[in-house]
């Protein structure tokens, strides 16, 4: 069975359709790109996908749950998929560890000191061990982006969703950001990412996916599609995109 | 002997209601005086004048105004030697502490004026006075606009407590009122709702004048 | 005539204004603490809530904050009997100051909620957590931490206007006051002794805020 099955969903914000008849299955340990301009709906897909956002029409599954049904509870299924947005991730008001441990002690009842050393083994796999008392504003922006995957991480999820996570970094910093990615991905997790990392779309994702108007314009194995763009569209996206 | 309460009851509260606005008025006048020469002195390149205008800022409103009142209702005939009328205690009492509210919202509204339009009129060549005739002072009179429209509402509430040295404005006359009909719930729900009809109008009013700045910066 | 200043016969009665005094810290305190509870489920509801319960808060912020408090007070304490609800002084004191405090935290810390940016709220949900924990651990810290400063001013100027509550006879300092004064008639020197009083008092409320703040907002 399929993790994540999008079939026809059309999501519309008031006269504007934004996701119009995507249809889209994510198989377990798949690590999915999408790329595409802005408005293309990329990430609406995504926050429909954890049900962030609801839908006008069709259906999202995940893990054999419908989300976009009423009767799902949203909370026990938000448990399951981890999210990173592009920026304001951490909570500024408490320490990395308490902004990783807050969700597992609250949400699953866990004890301080057990989410302590989860929150431990987390920071580890992101490579910020020693930063586990530190506060997001001491961090820089790819600190935080690496501190809020552990956050996700830590509550171990099935499917890992990443909304542009690099985008509002200083190009400087997206490196040690795209390097846990890698590891994340390397250890089996399910990825969906939005990305303008053409070049690390390449390399680490199984698919991609180019977005264009609101429907999956193009999708295929990432050398592929990169390689041999079938419309137009994709090829002046990638034109601009890799200029 | 006992009135029932009636229509002639709200005409006199309404009469009243123009003494509110009268001493409010005169308190702004007053207290818009006093404001002008503390934001300049909270503004002023001078340390101990600054000093002066802080510490009048702290010390007046560090004070209830009901103490105001009455340290004016006494302290003005030792003063002055001779007996003073509520009226005169309360645009006294009212002016220092409206001056003291007012001289710190226009100090702040001064301060807000970015240092880049003092620099790019001065690059232009006017001199002080110039600068705060042309650029300076118009912009922070319109930044300084909604904030004293809503002080405005408050000065409205204050002069309520002009009633509790006897002079007649809306509230004491609610009292009266409530004195010969024995209705207070009554009496003082429509002393409320005048209030309000006078109040909510201009907050609104602030409201609206704040959108309005917002949009155009 | 020269008026001779004596404010020996003040000083005299001293235990009198120290009773005063704490009154006035009671009010001030317990007002406070209700003002605080109701701004938070105040705010909560506005920014939060359906327009069932938006509307009717949104009535209470507006008619409490364009009416005086010394309004409110009376129609508490002289209005409310005539309805069967019969109240002594300091229990309609403190309902009308927190019922005025209410209103005025409600709005304060509503601008704080709002200032909170919605990618953390997000955020939280994302991770599993309710509503409930949501609002608790993600946005009401960081909310009050903004509008701090505004709240605790806020809170000084209510222990400023606790004095009100002399015109019901409440015996609070400045009740005290007049009492002072029928029995000494030094009219000028009571009220300015009881003016510098309260001025102490603003400051040490307002130190207290600040040193609140030190331990209260500090990391650990």
């Amino acid at each position: 069975m399929s993790l994540v099955e999008l079939r026809d969903v059309v999501k519309r914000f008031g006269a504007n359709t934004v996701l119009d008849r995507v249809s889209l299955t994510v198989e377990p340990g798949e690590i999915i790109a999408v790329i595409g301009r802005s408005g293309s709906g990329k990430s609406t897909m995504l926050r429909c996908i954890n049900g962030l956002e609801s839908i006008q029409g069709g259906r999202i599954v995940f893990d054999g749950e419908t989300v976009n049904d009423p009767a799902t509870n949203l909370r026990k299924l938000r448990q399951r998929v981890g999210i990173v947005f592009q920026s304001y991730n951490l909570f500024p008001h408490l320490s990395v560890e308490r902004n990783i441990t807050l969700a597992p002690r609250v949400v699953k009842g866990m004890e301080r000191d057990a989410a302590r050393d989860l929150a431990s083994r987390a920071l580890a796999r992101v490579g910020l061990a020693d930063k586990i008392d530190a506060y997001p504003d001491q961090l820089s922006g790819g600190q935080q982006q690496r501190v809020a995957i552990a956050r996700s991480l830590a509550m171990q999820p099935q499917l890992m969703l990443f909304d542009e996570i690099t985008s509002a970094l200083d190009p400087e910093l997206t490196g040690e950001v795209l390097k846990v990615l890698e590891q994340v991905a390397k250890e089996g997790m399910t990825m969906m990412l939005v990305t303008h990392e053409i070049g690390f779309a390449r390399r680490v994702a199984t698919r991609l996916i180019f977005m264009h108007s609101g429907r999956i314009w193009e999708a295929g194995p990432a050398g592929d599609v990169l390689a041999k763009p079938r419309t137009p569209e994709l090829a002046t996206f990638l034109d601009a995109v890799l200029h | 002997m006992i009135r029932e309460f009636s229509l002639v009851d709200i005409y006199y509260l309404l009469l009243a209601a123009r003494w509110t606005l009268a001493l409010t008025g005169l308190a702004f006048l007053g207290g818009g005086l006093v404001g002008l020469l503390i934001a300049v002195l909270r503004v002023s390149p001078v340390a101990p004048l600054r000093a002066l205008g802080a510490g009048y800022i702290s010390i007046v409103q560090g004070i209830p105004l009901l103490a105001w009142l009455f340290v004016f209702f006494f302290g003005l005939p030792i003063l002055a030697g001779v007996r003073v009328s509520p009226w005169i205690a309360a645009m006294v009492a009212f002016s220092i502490y409206a001056g003291a509210f007012l001289g710190d919202i226009w100090r702040g509204c001064l301060q807000a004026i970015p240092r880049q339009q003092w620099e790019a009129s001065a690059s232009l060549g006017l001199s002080f006075a110039d600068q705060l005739r042309y650029i300076i002072v118009p912009q922070a009179v319109r930044v300084a606009i909604p904030p004293t429209v809503g002080f405005l509402v408050q000065l409205i509430k204050n002069t309520s407590l002009a009633a509790v040295i006897g002079f007649v404005e809306l509230t004491r006359e609610g009292q009266l009122t409530n004195s010969t009909t024995y209705r207070p719930f009554t009496v003082y729900i429509v002393v409320a709702a005048i209030y309000f009809a006078m109040c909510f109008p201009l907050t609104q009013w602030s409201r609206s004048l704040e959108r309005t700045l917002r949009v155009s910066r | 005539m020269r008026y001779a200043f004596n404010f020996r016969d003040i000083w005299a009665q001293w235990p009198a204004i120290a009773e005063g005094i704490g009154v006035t810290l009671m009010l001030t305190a317990v007002t406070m603490l209700a003002g605080l509870a109701i701004g938070a489920l105040g705010a909560a509801g506005r920014v939060y809530g359906r327009s069932w319960l938006r509307t009717p808060l949104a009535a209470y912020v507006e008619v409490v904050r364009n009416t005086p408090l010394l309004v409110q007070l009376f129609i508490i304490f002289f209005g409310l009997p005539s309805l069967g609800v019969r109240l002594d002084a300091v229990t309609a004191a403190l309902i009308a100051l927190s019922v005025n405090l209410g209103a005025y935290t409600t709005e304060i810390i509503r601008a704080g909620l709002e200032a909170v940016p919605r990618s953390q709220i997000e955020a939280g949900y994302s991770l599993g957590l309710s509503g409930v924990q949501v609002f608790r651990h993600v946005v009401l810290s960081p909310a009050i931490r903004i509008v701090y400063p505004a709240l605790t001013s806020q809170f000084v100027l209510m222990m400023l206007a606790t004095s009100i509550v002399s015109q019901i006879s409440a015996p609070d300092l400045f009740h005290i006051a007049s009492i002072i004064q029928s029995r000494t008639f030094r009219d000028f020197e009571i009220y300015t002794v009881i003016a510098m009083v309260y001025l102490a008092l603003a400051l040490i409320l307002k130190l207290l805020f600040a040193a609140t703040a030190q331990i209260a907002f500090a990391r650990r």
